[in-house]
């Protein structure tokens, strides 16, 4: 009887009731129950969040989701982020908008992350999506501000324009005037990216102050501080703001000015910028202390004292940006002082100074977790780490979601016995049981792998670097951690038994990406041909890698699944490993009877015993991509 | 699912000649990461120490330490004696009845800043010679560094001195002679 009713519900009705569902997870299972629901679903999903843009072709997308109006991508590898992907490797945007344009003429939100971007792609963005609202462009990089002004002159309904961290080719600031004067709906606008020392006052003056909706502004560093004043008093509901250069010579008018600018910002929550801060000035920001919750000083290169006169008026701060300049003192200081802090992210003002500039050790970070209950996020650069020290971190903040710590030199023991950092780390996957993403640093043996394995159950993301002895350690992780989606691994000893062991755990994965190991060409043509939902890419600019023996490692691996198959817009080095070149074991040059040959062997044998794994039709789960 | 392979702990990699680089390359990692190759057992002090003796001046390791490029350029803060953007330091002449304050963010190099103090003392102090010292005049220009000791301006490159230079002294008479003459 209840079958009945819930079959014969109207699609509107079912429309209408899935239009309540907003998460990409939920949407994928709702599209699973029947043929029907999927079909409901399909036209009525209107955000799509795909994690690798080679994952699948815009025309597969289109194709299932007629009516999207959000779309984000992701491109390169996280580590192109520390120059380790080469320029050229693709990450292209242009295909994506290019067939966008005319099966989405109303799509509203483009969100790209790691992609490259041109001035033809704004430009075609501009004139293709009438209602287009929201432009987020974060580590993008190939697009110039002429880019920006087009966007600028056309989008008349644009609220967003956030370009965080992109690389800019900042031709001066006139791109801003290309508003037009009857332009008034901004929200958003972080251009703080931008490098030029020339930017157009008076255009972002006027800017401001007729976009009333104006709720975050994050200015570059051309901006000078003394203009600070003025951009505040024409927007006095900003909610977010990030000053250019906050330093000059001391003038007490410009400092009562400012001051007085900033306590009228009543909402203001979140600061940020303060480039060549001059010390004097901070206080002008006091009135709004007591209420912001994030404040980023990953610029500020002033002393501990001074950073920690400012922190102790803000009570409320959930979120700190700083640089090691804060040193332990602060630290403990600022455990004190912010109990609600829930991120920290303490980088290195001198990170390829052989000598430590400053004084701060794993205490502070001891301090600050011990102190701060509500902690969750940590990304951490230090010189030095004890087991001890993890071991007590881990006990009192249970609830980290986020732990990333960078001993500076790699390799570095525990300073207090010299034993690999193991047991540390074990503790901090054994007691976080929400860990979402981890980042292992310091002298670590295969044993740390083991522990991630066994209690790394939540883990997304891990990133390991010099760690490791042996296969043994990515086995633990590639068959330990159920929920990796992301792995990154460089200069590593591992190699291929392990990772064609685990083959069919790739294909649950969005990527692996493998550097300076020691997995063999041979292994990774194996692997390209026996998983055809996984595209095999090998990195190389020293020359094709067929030159060499199959056993050579190869220098850069890059593994990640997709229903699209191998892209076409490659480099001339990377090659995909496909799945119908014939494999040949190439065993000129391989020394004969070799151990690597009989393992290659054996493993193809053990290929056809591996469980397969089923897919639903194309992009069932294509958002937790 | 994975549990049907056998693992041999012995990966007795020489055999198959496995490198970390690839033949015929030299990259900064293989210095880096000759070590990684190892057996299964587990390090102790020693192999670290191994490690640490690796050529003295240290490679940078493409990528590491793992921080974005526009964060790369976060420099030493400005040690000033007063709060402000310059480095003010005093000056003090033999002979003259006050000392004055310079600013050394102010100047380029060597011959500009010692220009200005020739010109806010009304002396001359001659021509600089790494192996004679400042040739020329009675006077040498020396400066007090960061352990204490008196140092003769213009030994070390700008940069070094303006973050080293605690305060300047223009010596005279037969001090200044000793220093001309070749330490």
């Amino acid at each position: 009887m209840q079958k009945k009713v819930a079959c014969s519900f109207p699609d509107e009705v079912l429309e209408h009731v899935f239009s309540f569902i907003q998460s990409d997870k939920d949407r994928n299972a709702v599209s699973m129950v029947c043929k029907s629901w999927y079909e409901i679903e399909r036209w009525c999903r209107r955000k799509i969040f795909i994690g690798n843009c080679y994952a699948v072709s815009p025309r597969m997308v289109i194709r299932r989701f007629p009516k999207v109006r959000s779309i984000e991508l992701k491109g390169k590898p996280h580590f192109a982020d520390f120059n380790l992907v080469p320029d050229g490797w693709g990450g292209y945007v242009l295909p994506w908008i290019a067939e966008m344009a005319g099966a989405y003429p109303w799509l509203e939100e483009i969100r790209l992350k790691r992609m490259v971007v041109t001035d033809e792609c704004l430009e075609l963005i501009a004139k293709s999506f009438k209602n287009f609202k929201v432009l987020v462009l974060f580590s993008c990089e190939g697009f110039s501000t002429d880019g920006l002004a087009a966007i600028a002159a056309s989008c008349m309904n644009l609220r967003e324009l956030d370009l965080r961290d992109s690389d800019v080719d900042d031709l001066g600031g006139h791109w801003l005037s290309h508003f037009p004067e009857t332009y008034t709906s901004l929200v958003s606008l972080n251009s703080s990216c931008l490098g030029s020392d020339e930017v157009s006052l008076s255009a972002l003056e006027r800017l401001v102050g007729r976009c009333t909706n104006l709720r975050t502004l994050r200015l570059n560093r051309a901006v000078p501080l003394d203009k600070i004043a003025n951009i505040l008093g024409r927007a006095p509901q900003l909610v977010d703001f990030g000053t250019g250069t906050y330093g000059a010579d001391l003038q007490s008018d410009v400092f009562s000015s400012l001051a007085g600018a900033f306590s009228s910002c009543k909402e203001l929550r979140s600061l940020s910028g303060f480039w060549d801060v001059v010390p004097a000035y901070l206080p002008a920001i006091y009135p709004v202390c007591s209420r912001l919750t994030s404040l980023n000083l990953s610029y500020v290169t002033i002393q501990s004292p001074d950073l920690v006169k400012l922190l102790r008026h803000c009570p409320s701060l959930q979120r700190l940006l700083v640089l090691d300049y804060i040193e332990d003192s602060g630290l403990e200081a600022l455990s004190s002082s912010c109990k609600e802090l829930q991120e920290l992210r303490v980088f290195p003002s001198d990170p390829f100074g052989e000598e430590p500039n400053v004084s701060l050790t794993e205490q502070g970070l001891v301090s600050v977790c011990l102190a701060c209950p509500k902690l969750q996020s940590v990304l951490y650069f230090c010189r030095r780490m004890s087991n001890v020290a993890l071991v007590t971190i881990a006990q009192n903040c249970p609830n980290l979601t986020r732990f990333r710590l960078c001993i500076i030199e790699p390799r570095t023991a525990d300073f207090l016995t010299l034993e690999p950092l193991d047991v540390g780390f074990g503790a901090i996957v054994e007691h976080c049981k929400d860990l979402r993403r981890l980042s292992l640093s310091g002298l670590l043996t295969d044993r740390v792998f083991e522990y991630i394995g066994r209690y790394a159950k939540k883990l997304e993301m891990l990133s390991v670097a010099f760690a490791g002895e042996s296969d043994l350690g990515l086995h633990h992780v590639l068959s330990g951690c159920e929920s990796l989606r992301k792995l990154e691994i460089r200069d590593c000893p591992f190699g291929d038994k392990a990772l064609l062991a685990n083959a069919a755990k790739l294909e649950t994965m969005r990527s692996l990406w493998m550097s300076s190991c020691a997995v063999s060409f041979g292994a990774c043509k194996l692997l390209g041909q026996k998983m055809p939902r996984l595209n095999v890419e090998v990195i190389d600019e020293s020359g094709p890698p067929d030159s060499r023996p199959d056993s050579c490692p190869v220098d850069k691996l890059y593994i990640y699944r997709s229903v699209a198959g191998p892209r076409f817009d490659m480099p001339p080095f990377v090659w995909t490993m496909e799945e119908d070149s014939a494999l040949q074991l190439n065993t000129i040059g391989n020394p004969i009877g070799s151990e690597w040959e009989h393992n290659m062997k054996g493993i193809q044998g053990l290929r056809a015993q591996m469980p397969f794994v089923l897919y639903l039709a194309e992009l069932s789960n294509t958002s937790q991509w | 699912m994975e549990g049907s392979v056998a693992y041999d702990n012995d990966l007795n990699l020489k055999a198959t000649e496995l490198r970390l680089g690839l033949p015929g390359t030299h990259e900064e990692q293989q210095a880096v990461s000759s070590s990684t190759v190892r057996n299964n057992k587990r390090p102790n002090g020693e192999s670290d120490a191994r490690n640490e003796t690796a050529p003295p001046p240290k490679a940078q390791i493409v990528g590491w330490p793992p921080i974005r490029s526009y964060r790369k350029n976060n420099s030493q803060p400005k040690k000033t004696e007063s709060e402000g953007v310059g480095i003010y330091i005093k000056v003090s002449m033999d002979g003259a009845p006050y000392l004055r304050k310079i600013d050394l963010k102010v100047y380029s190099g060597y011959p500009e800043l010692l220009q200005a103090v020739e010109n806010m003392f009304k002396f001359t102090i001659g021509e600089y010679s790494e192996r004679e010292g400042y040739k020329g005049s009675d006077y040498a220009p020396t400066y007090e560094d960061k352990d204490g000791d008196w140092m003769l301006v213009g030994d070390v490159p700008w940069e070094m001195f303006i973050t080293s230079c605690k305060r300047l002294r223009i010596m005279k008479g037969s001090e200044a002679r000793g220093l001309g003459c070749g330490v």
